[in-house]
């Protein structure tokens, strides 16, 4: 909640600070600054790169802050790390009070180093002095009695802790820490969190990046980095390529064909809403767990859609094209390859988009159910051992090699069907 | 004999409702080699499906059409059609448009690359070979089709209202080019327009079409269009029984269309 406070207050500020700042240097002139009427003119809203580019930093901003990284100076609060003391005082079974001090040291086990016992001295009286070492984050019991002269008689009670009363299933605070008191007497002692999330819930961003570094040049699980997400690329690969062999022949049958439409018609309407995922089971039952599973899998993801863009490709084309082929004297297979094949590429393309993200989105499902290697098998596995650094560096990677299949799919769209959408 | 003949054509088919339409009705036409002729009628009187049937792509219930003493049963090259609009191939240049036909008929590369730069020439587009034809305005997309057309050397051209989707100013000036692509080719053009103008200026002889059944109504043996070859179109406006027959004409469609939905007003 907190979170999402200082985002919005980064929107609303950042939008105003670009807007000052934009005002105060000279505006260009171009045909769409001179448009009275912008709102609601989806040609007139272009996106605003700075706040694009704030954004990606606010993103990381936040991260950084609430993970305690060093990349930026600011943080927000952290755990309290240090020493820890109080004095508490015992009254025993004959109704004797006596004091005595408590010194804790509270370490971040991040760092690996454990710091060594706080010396102290026992001090008089039949309530003994005590030391504890506690985790940053975490809480102890603090057995103050142990030590104590006649600490173990069941009327041995502590009554006081910096002059405070506390009695069994109470709470007090004294500075940095939460006391509670166990329901049998016990002393819990929780030191202050922070805001900051710990790393097993959210590491920092060079935490992330290091495991990237150590996991790219030792691997994970017997397999270098590049094997596991090559293997996914490849799996996704080869059951995209499988499903638009036979997807993309059975469109244009069911395109130019009655037959063929009315055969296939009620398979392919019945199969495409069924989502990949829910094959899984199926397919690990049929095929077990190996590759061969996994590109049926893929191949039945990529199947449908290539088959129904390939069909929408063939039916959308103009009648004149195909009028104007057979009056100059084409055949019917120079249709196919002259008029109808290239007609259809711009919807084959679509749909090849479409398929690529479903595919990666399904091989990495279908790893996290059963791999050996591959990106979905290695966050599934680092989240077992609670490595979630490497968890994030996985995830963040998926993005970006799915956006960069889109980016390619673009590329290769604007360069084999520049005709599109003219 | 030389020339293509429609003869006795009808065209009904079976609605899905159960009814069926009678689209053409006893049509008869013969058209010497070389003509220009243009046919018009209000919308719905079955102008595109006789253009359809002379081009093969579709058969007519009763009757036949006969080009060059042979049966019409099929699309074929010596009928080559220019469409409104859509009927270029977008994934190929001008050159590979305009080369099509004679690519479909196996001729050397050498010899239609000569004939597209003529054709190209000829309509008006010399230099334009390697544009794409997106980039090209309307009026230039239907020179293309003209000279795609052509370059396959057809019997006779079909024009379905091709110049429908221009402007007023475009339009203009490609009447005058089909025109003189007519004089210079010396082919049979069969054209097809809503406009009553363009049918006056460009037809040797004119058709009036009237529907429900389609039908010839009425035919007209005009001057104007072996006068625009020389003159301009503007000046040809001006000329004797230009008017009259425009007006004639009007009026003529306008009452069919009056027919067809009804009186609107009651004077």
């Amino acid at each position: 909640m907190t979170i999402l406070i200082i985002y919005v207050v980064i929107f609303i500020a950042a939008f105003y600070i670009v807007k000052a700042v934009s005002s105060m240097s000279k505006s260009r002139e171009d045909f769409t600054s001179l448009k009275t009427v912008t709102f609601g003119d989806e040609s007139a809203v272009t996106p605003n790169r700075a706040a694009s580019i704030i954004s990606v930093f606010a993103i990381f901003a936040i991260w950084a802050a609430f993970t305690g990284s060093k990349l930026i100076p600011f943080h927000v609060p952290g755990p309290f790390i240090g020493e820890l003391s109080f004095t508490y005082t015992a009254v025993n079974s004959l109704g004797e009070k006596d004091d005595a001090d408590v010194r804790i040291s509270v370490y971040d086990v991040q760092t690996g180093e454990i710091p060594e016992k706080i010396d102290i001295e026992l001090g008089s009286g039949f309530a003994l002095n005590d030391t504890a070492q506690i985790i940053a984050w975490r809480s102890a019991l603090i057995k103050v009695k142990k030590n104590d002269v006649g600490g173990k008689d069941k009327k041995y009670k502590i009554i006081t802790i910096n002059g405070e009363p506390i009695s069994p299933s109470s709470e007090l605070f004294i500075d940095d820490a939460r006391i509670y008191m166990t329901a049998k007497g016990t002393l819990s002692l929780t030191p202050y969190k922070g805001w900051q999330m710990q790393p097993i819930w959210l590491p920092s961003p060079e935490a992330v990046w290091s495991r990237l570094i150590k996991v790219s040049s030792e691997g994970y699980k017997n397999f270098s980095l590049f094997e596991h997400l090559g293997w996914s690329l490849l799996r996704v690969i080869v059951g995209f390529v499988a499903g638009a062999l036979i997807g993309i022949p059975l469109g244009y049958a069911m395109g130019l064909s009655g037959w063929f439409r009315g055969w296939f018609d009620p398979i392919v309407e019945f199969m495409r809403p069924v989502p990949p995922l829910a094959l899984i089971p199926l397919v690990i039952i049929w095929f077990g767990i190996g590759e061969q599973g996994k590109i049926i899998l893929l191949f039945l993801a990529s199947l449908w859609i290539m088959t129904i863009s390939a069909r929408a490709g063939v039916s959308g084309v103009n009648i004149a094209k195909i009028h104007a082929a057979y009056s100059l004297g084409a055949s019917k297979w120079q249709i196919m390859r002259l008029v109808i094949v290239p007609n259809s590429l711009p919807e084959i393309f679509t749909g090849a988009r479409v398929s690529m993200g479903v595919c990666w989105g399904t091989v990495v499902a279908a790893e996290l159910v059963a791999a050996q290697k591959g990106a979905g098998m290695m966050i599934i596995n680092a989240s077992k051992f609670q490595m979630t650094d490497l968890v994030i560096m996985g995830i963040v990677l998926i993005g970006v090699i799915g956006y960069a299949i889109d980016i390619l799919m673009r590329i290769a769209e604007n360069y084999l069907v520049p005709w599109k959408g003219k | 004999m030389k020339g293509l003949s429609i003869e006795n054509i009808s065209m009904r088919f079976d609605l899905k409702n159960g009814s069926s339409v009678q689209a053409l009705k006893d049509v008869s036409l013969d058209i010497e080699e070389g003509q220009i002729i243009t046919v018009l009628g209000p919308s719905g009187c079955g102008k595109t499906t006789l253009l359809n049937i002379v081009a093969g792509f579709l058969a007519p219930t009763e009757g036949k059409v006969v080009l060059n003493d042979q049966i019409v049963l099929g699309p074929g090259a010596e009928r080559g059609m220019v469409f409104q609009q859509g009927a270029l191939f977008e994934w190929m240049n001008v050159q590979e448009n305009v080369a099509f036909g004679p690519r479909m008929k196996g001729m050397p590369k050498a010899e239609q690359n000569k004939k597209v730069k003529h054709l190209l020439g000829v309509v008006g587009l010399a230099d334009f070979e390697d544009k794409a034809v997106y980039e090209l305005s309307g009026g230039m997309q239907q020179r293309v089709a003209l000279a795609r057309c052509l370059a396959n050397d057809p019997d006779v051209i079909l024009m379905d209202e091709p110049l429908g989707a221009l402007d007023a100013l475009t339009r203009e000036k490609m009447q005058g080019l089909v025109l003189k692509l007519w004089k210079e080719t010396g082919k049979t053009i069969l054209l097809i327009t809503h406009s009553v103008e363009e049918a006056i200026l460009l037809g040797e002889r004119l058709l009036v079409l009237a529907p429900r059944p389609g039908r010839i109504h009425k035919e007209y043996k005009l001057p104007f269009a072996e006068m625009g070859v020389n003159m301009d179109l503007r000046d040809v406006k001006k000329s004797d029984g230009y008017t009259e027959t425009r007006d004639e004409i009007l009026s003529i469609i306008w009452e069919m269309e009056e027919e067809i939905m009804g009186r609107t007003d009651d004077n």
